[in-house]
């Protein structure tokens, strides 16, 4: 894709990103900051490009094997910790 | 799969973290809302190993994934809510890392610096963009969980010659970025690296431990832009997308929570607690006369209130007495007291920290009352329980202009007719200072073990 329309994106997405959490109530600050943290987890897709691309027993699929194994930590526990803080404000019984 | 498919899923995926993003902004929907976004990054991930033509690898691939499953996984079930936000600087860190690493190996594919090869610069300048910042990220973030997890000391650390040192290294990787712009080479690209990993801890090492989560929320941000930085050097749109999003998003972020502890970003970063450090010495704890009290003192005074207001801090939590503290609020509002809480946006160590902790007590949220709705109540409390914490209700705060804490809102505690905190010591709080409130008079204490002594209290008030 030619660099205007990745430009193009990027700039959309800052107004998205902006927008979309300014009504955040205070109380989910912090699942936020955890959610969002997963989120850019998602660089384990192009970990996953770059070391498909590399050449056997090379400098560069080490590393890039070492970035998907980050990757995947970053995105899996990214998520799940996110989901052990937000199941703490499912509506519980009353007298529990 | 074709390529249009492929487009589609990308779209899908990015549609699901906006969707995900903007369900965490409501407590009914954010549940939901994560687990969409879990979902959209599975179908991503699965997608792309269709989606490239000729992956190679994808056995070692998937063992690194499951790798990173078997080590991420375990560790965001067990770590304890209270220590969560330095697991969330960590996950943090490795995705920088990962971000990092993944133009390092791009670059090393492109061929860029050869002779012959026409480069890009808008593609190398981004592949510096990502090493710089997804390493300064990187070891950014192992930094401030060593501060949280109390590997180092928690105080701002300085370094002789720190306010040279720190500039050079950061002017160093500049330059370097800049050259390697300009003429492209392994060797420059690696000196980057370098000197971002160490600008990253040079970076963290001054800020004091109560401005650590802004830093945390700050990292994320630029873990975010790396990551979209990443997804340029590959041409990639979902990880445009999903980075951009993060970066605006937590930028945004780290300004609320600045502004909710009253202090510019700026001086966070550049160490506004350095000064005070070195006139301050460690305070030199005086023999100071304090008016402590029994836990039966304590149940009377509480007892016998009409209106008490309860302040959770750290403290609190790492007691893990926040059940025993709703037994005490459960006992006084069955005695017909009015009880709440006050919830200061930074309690525990991140804003919302505390009221996650206190959800995992059952607390309801009704009691839970924000600072701007409490404070006007203060005057009219009997009594203002403080337990384990410090700063966020220090009215040096508010008077003291040479406080390092000056300017953040705290809590109006010092305006109730009576103050309790249980306390562990006289030790002071986080951001290392001391609180005059402790030595008034109308200011009782009670020392020891959060949770031991509200047990007590509980055991005074049921004996009443």
């Amino acid at each position: 894709m030619d660099p205007i329309s990745l430009l193009t994106i990027f700039v959309l997405s800052i107004f998205v990103g902006i927008e979309v959490i300014s009504k955040v109530s205070a109380v989910l600050h912090t699942p936020l900051m955890s959610g969002a943290n997963a989120i850019h987890g998602i660089v384990l897709i192009g970990a996953i490009i770059v070391t498909g691309q590399s050449e056997e027993g090379s400098i560069a699929m080490i590393l890039g094997l070492i970035a998907v194994v980050l990757a995947t930590i970053n995105m899996v526990g990214g998520f799940v910790v996110t989901d052990r803080m937000l199941e703490m404000f499912k509506p519980r019984k009353s007298g529990e | 799969m074709s390529d249009n498919i492929s487009r589609v899923l990308e779209l899908l995926t990015a549609v699901g973290f906006i969707l995900a993003l903007k369900g965490l902004s409501t407590p009914k929907t954010a549940r939901n809302g994560n687990l969409l976004g879990a979902l959209a990054a599975t179908v991503a991930t699965a997608a792309i190993f269709f989606s490239v033509a000729d992956l190679k690898h994808t056995t070692y691939i998937i063992a690194a994934i499951v790798l990173g499953f078997a080590i991420g996984w375990p560790a965001a079930r067990r770590v304890q809510m209270t220590q969560m936000p330095q697991m969330v600087a960590l996950f943090n860190g490795v995705g920088g890392g990962a971000a990092a690493l993944v133009s390092v190996v791009e670059f090393l594919h492109s061929e860029a610096g050869q002779p012959g090869v026409v480069v890009d610069n808008i593609a190398i300048a981004a592949t510096v963009f990502t090493v710089l910042i997804g390493s300064v990220s990187f070891t950014g973030s192992i930094i401030t969980f060593m501060k949280l997890q109390e590997l180092m000391t928690s105080r701002p650390v300085v370094i002789p010659l720190g306010q040279i040192i720190t500039p050079l290294v950061a002017l160093g990787a500049l330059g370097s970025a800049v050259m390697l712009i300009v003429s492209p080479s392994q060797s420059l690209l690696f000196a980057v690296l370098g000197l971002s990993l160490v600008l990253g801890v040079l970076f963290v090492l001054p800020v004091g431990g109560a401005d650590v989560p802004i830093v945390i929320s700050l990292l994320n941000a630029f873990t975010g832009l790396s990551v979209a930085a990443s997804g340029y050097v590959l041409g990639n749109v979902l990880l445009i997308v999903a980075g951009t999003l993060v970066g605006a998003s937590g930028t945004l972020l780290t300004q609320m929570m600045a502004t909710a502890m009253g202090r510019p970003i700026t001086g966070t970063l550049f160490g506004a607690f350095k000064k005070r450090e070195a006139s301050d010495g460690g305070g030199a704890t005086e023999a100071r006369p304090v008016k402590s009290g029994s836990p039966q003192d304590i149940a009377i005074m509480l007892g016998y209130a009409r209106k008490v207001i309860l302040v959770p801090g750290y403290g609190l939590a790492v007691a893990q007495a926040q059940s025993t503290l709703r037994e005490l609020a459960d006992l006084l509002t069955a005695r017909g007291i009015e009880v709440d809480y006050a919830i200061h946006p930074v309690a525990g160590r991140m804003p919302g920290h505390m009221n996650v902790l206190l959800a995992e007590a059952s607390v309801p949220y009704e009691q839970l009352k924000e600072m701007d709705e409490i404070n006007p109540e203060f005057p009219m409390a009997d009594v203002a329980l403080v337990v384990g914490a410090n700063d966020v209700v220090n009215p040096a705060a508010r008077a003291d202009k040479s406080a390092p804490i000056y300017g953040m809102p705290i809590l109006d505690v010092d305006q109730a007719q009576q103050v309790v905190f249980l306390k562990r010591s006289m030790r002071p709080g986080f951001a290392g200072i001391e609180n005059e409130l402790l030595f008034d008079q109308r200011t009782t204490l009670l020392f020891g073990d959060a949770k031991e002594s509200l047990t007590k209290v509980v055991a005074g008030l049921k004996a009443l």
